[in-house]
């Protein structure tokens, strides 16, 4: 239970540097830590006692391995947290040529 | 145990990354989250998902570095404080309160369920077990994970274009 609840420290970490601060690079990266912590989770569920990794071997049952089926998903939530990074650090870029700043609340100026 | 000594070390790396106020040391320690992660995925039996970690982690902070280097931040306080504050800690209260109902469903650490696994391993020959999942029963999913990278590679076009068509003319 504590890994739990450390997991779910990381997340309202993130959830804080998204609600509270006001540079959009520090809203990217609480946006990442909370990305960090839900795939941490769903690893940790899936995490077996003793358990192997799960590659075939001659001896090897479904009773000693940890559950392949989160990995499988978190390979897919890793890939897509690239992509809206990346999408994210993009609008920021341009967000900071056109109003020379990263603070949200002086981005307001419909300056066409 | 080690992961929860990672897990702190990610935690306190992760209130480093919200808290410094220089930039490009905040984007460092965020990298430093990550590499941690893919530590913790090593250690909880992934290898797969520590690889796909580490080069993800590496393009993050390149894009993160390039996106804040050489940017100065003009750091104010002014405005809502308060009403910040409180708000935000009204949003992370909501999700605790979320997190107490939860935490008596899940099952004990270290115990999974395993439902479908035996399936998963009964019906296939390839060794990496992860693999095929993702290409035997998930590939559909795989397909769509591939549609929104692409989506977001031309969305990352179409933001950073700097000449429009009507100007090369």
């Amino acid at each position: 239970m504590v890994i739990y609840m450390l997991c779910f420290v990381l997340f309202c970490i993130g959830l804080y540097g998204v609600l509270r601060k006001r540079n959009i690079i520090k809203i990217i990266i609480g946006i990442g830590i909370m990305e960090y912590a839900v795939n941490l989770f769903l690893i940790v569920l899936g995490y077996r006692v003793r358990g192997r990794a799960p590659i075939f071997s001659s001896d090897q049952q479904v009773l000693n391995m940890v559950d392949p089926l989160p990995q499988a998903v978190v390979l897919t939530t890793i890939v897509i947290s690239l992509a809206t990074t990346l999408l994210l650090a993009a609008i920021a870029i341009r967000i900071y040529e056109k109003y020379k700043t990263f603070d949200i609340t002086k981005i307001k100026r419909l300056r066409g | 145990m080690e992961i929860h000594l990672i897990l702190i070390f990610m935690i306190i790396f992760a209130l480093a990354a919200i808290e410094i106020k220089d930039l490009l040391s905040s984007v460092v320690a965020m990298s430093a989250v990550g590499l941690g992660l893919c530590f913790a995925f090593l250690i909880l039996k992934a290898p797969n998902l520590a690889i796909t970690q580490l080069v993800v982690e590496l393009l993050c902070l390149i894009l993160l570095i390039r996106a804040t280097i050489n940017k100065d931040l003009p750091l104010v306080k002014d405005g809502r404080w308060f009403f910040n504050t409180i708000s935000t800690f009204v949003f992370v209260a909501v999700f605790l309160s979320f997190i107490y109902f939860a935490l008596k469903e899940l099952p004990r650490f270290g115990e999974p369920l395993m439902r479908l696994s035996q399936q998963y391993f009964d019906r296939t020959a390839v060794g990496n077990t992860v693999n095929a999942i993702t290409v035997n029963f998930r590939h559909l999913d795989a397909l769509a994970e591939i549609a929104v990278l692409f989506a977001a590679i031309i969305g990352v076009l179409a933001v950073m274009r700097k000449v429009g068509r009507i100007h090369e003319e």
